[in-house]
């Protein structure tokens, strides 16, 4: 498992788990799923496992961080022990607090921030299992839970990457591929607004490839907004449903 | 000018709404000529305003509201009250006492302490200050009896009804006293618990199914039924 396998793609152009180069992972979402955060989903993309959880908008503890004009967004991004294979302090790496921040800037651009001044929202995103673009499927999943707190926003942000393995470029990398490939680009867009909120490259892209690696990852980001959209509505269609009955 | 919706249609954060001369209503924005929808809900349109009914939302303190809060902190002259919204409501000592309040004469635990539930209207609030609380009108001040229910603060007037249909129908069927808060907090008042416990499952039925019609009936219909079911293992 933690080898290098010798190809990525092989001839048919088929990826390690069969998957075409501009194919998603299966995706599966829930929103509402924790009874004591305002708002919560869960995501599953291929066989990562993400909680996302939010509170607020409330007071700000400790109160000095609290902004007079504007509301704070926090996000915790944390990964579980028992999410990779080799066990992970539960202490927050660089990395971790890295992806907190990333995840921060990339949810803010759609709240409205200075409706509620001087609160503060915390966005808590724990991965419980992961399998290469952890990052992606958080936004995704934070932003779903901000929605179902209530909290005013301009659009969902969705957020796929795409990158470069054995040469051709592919979407929606896995860890074998994210590891052994050459390049990862992960994007995070709100569709409606056509307004990219996170782009980060990893590894080495001609011009062409690069812009080649975004549009596919925003082609995949529509794929999993559309999802997004139905997971929403299915939740409170059910409600309705169940009445009508 | 086309609008992009249904009447009553659930949309989600994002969705475009309309586009040219329209106004943002409700849990709307509008960015260059477009209508965009910021949570989730039923859009409507009132003439050239758009609206959304929010399903999901929070408590946002407004002046003239009644809200019913806790006692979550004694200060120096004041309680903080949590009144289930993103700021923490002040009420003074001199409010409550209605006469000036002397730290050395007063304990002001004496009067309200840490978890008591306090009926209040808000009396004033906006973006720099927290809101300030009032009790100084009948009706209002600690609560004593009762119990406490709550739903989400959007499905408030889907309680109270058309012109209050809903709420004096719940009323007369239980024989409860019924306070709403605004804030989603609604405190509900009886001769016996049995009776308080009706009142409180029609309430929660209301925030289960707070989007579909002929909601007073049904309640009606239940509250009868269930009081009928009652009255029979009683006799038994």
């Amino acid at each position: 498992m933690n080898e290098k396998p010798e190809k990525l793609i092989d001839k048919k152009g088929s990826r390690l788990d069969g998957r075409k180069a501009d194919e998603l992972r299966p995706v599966k979402i829930e929103v509402g799923v924790l009874s004591n955060a305002d708002g919560s989903a869960y995501i599953e993309q291929g066989k990562n496992k993400i909680l996302a959880a939010v509170f607020g908008p409330r007071e700000m503890h400790p109160k000095h961080l609290a902004l007079p004009d504007r509301m704070v967004l926090r996000c915790r991004y944390h990964m579980a022990p028992f999410s990779v294979q080799e066990r992970k302090s539960p202490a927050p790496s660089r990395r971790e607090v890295e992806l907190s921040k990333v995840i921060r800037e990339a949810l803010e651009p759609s709240l409205f921030v200075d409706l509620y001044p001087r609160t503060g929202v915390d966005v808590f995103v724990e991965v419980l299992q992961a399998d290469g673009g952890t990052r992606c499927a958080s936004i995704t999943a934070a932003s779903l839970a901000i929605a179902d707190a209530g909290i005013p926003m301009r659009d969902l942000v969705v957020a796929c990457a795409a990158g470069k393995v054995d040469g051709t470029v592919v979407l929606d990398l896995m860890d074998t591929e994210d590891k052994a490939g050459v390049a990862d680009v992960p994007v995070a867009f709100m569709p409606n607004l056509n307004a990219v909120t996170l782009l980060q490259m990893d590894g080495i892209l001609t011009p062409e490839e690069f812009e080649n690696a975004v549009n596919m990852a925003m082609e995949g980001c529509k794929k999993i907004y559309a999802l997004q959209k139905e997971v929403l509505k299915t939740k409170y269609m059910s409600i309705k449903e169940e009445v009508e009955e | 000018m086309p609008t992009f919706f249904e009447k009553k249609q659930l949309v989600t954060p994002g969705e475009l709404l309309a586009e040219g001369d329209y106004l943002a209503g409700d849990n709307t924005y509008a960015e260059g000529n477009k209508i965009y929808a910021s949570r989730i809900g039923l859009v409507d349109s009132d003439n050239k305003k758009i609206n959304i009914v929010a399903l999901r939302a929070f408590y946002v303190p407004k002046v003239g509201d009644i809200v019913i809060g806790t006692v979550v902190e004694i200060g120096f002259n004041g309680w903080t009250i949590d009144i289930k919204a993103p700021y923490e409501a002040l009420l003074r000592a001199s409010d409550v006492l209605s006469r000036p309040f002397k730290p050395q004469n007063d304990e002001l635990s004496q009067v309200l302490n840490i978890g008591d539930l306090i009926v209040a209207k808000i009396a004033s609030y906006d973006r720099a200050h927290d809101p300030q609380l009032t009790v100084g009108e009948p009706g209002l001040g600690k609560i004593t009896r009762g119990q406490i229910t709550k739903v989400t603060p959007t499905k408030i007037p889907r309680v109270i009804g058309r012109k209050g249909s809903m709420i004096s129908m719940i009323k007369q069927e239980t024989g409860c006293q019924i306070i709403l808060g605004l804030n989603g907090v609604i405190l509900v008042t009886g001769k016996n618990p049995e009776d308080e416990e009706l009142a409180m499952m029609a309430i929660q039925k209301i925030e289960e199914e707070s989007h579909t019609s002929g909601l007073t009936d049904r309640i009606t219909h239940l509250l009868k039924e269930e009081k009928a079911k009652r009255e029979e293992s009683k006799n038994e």
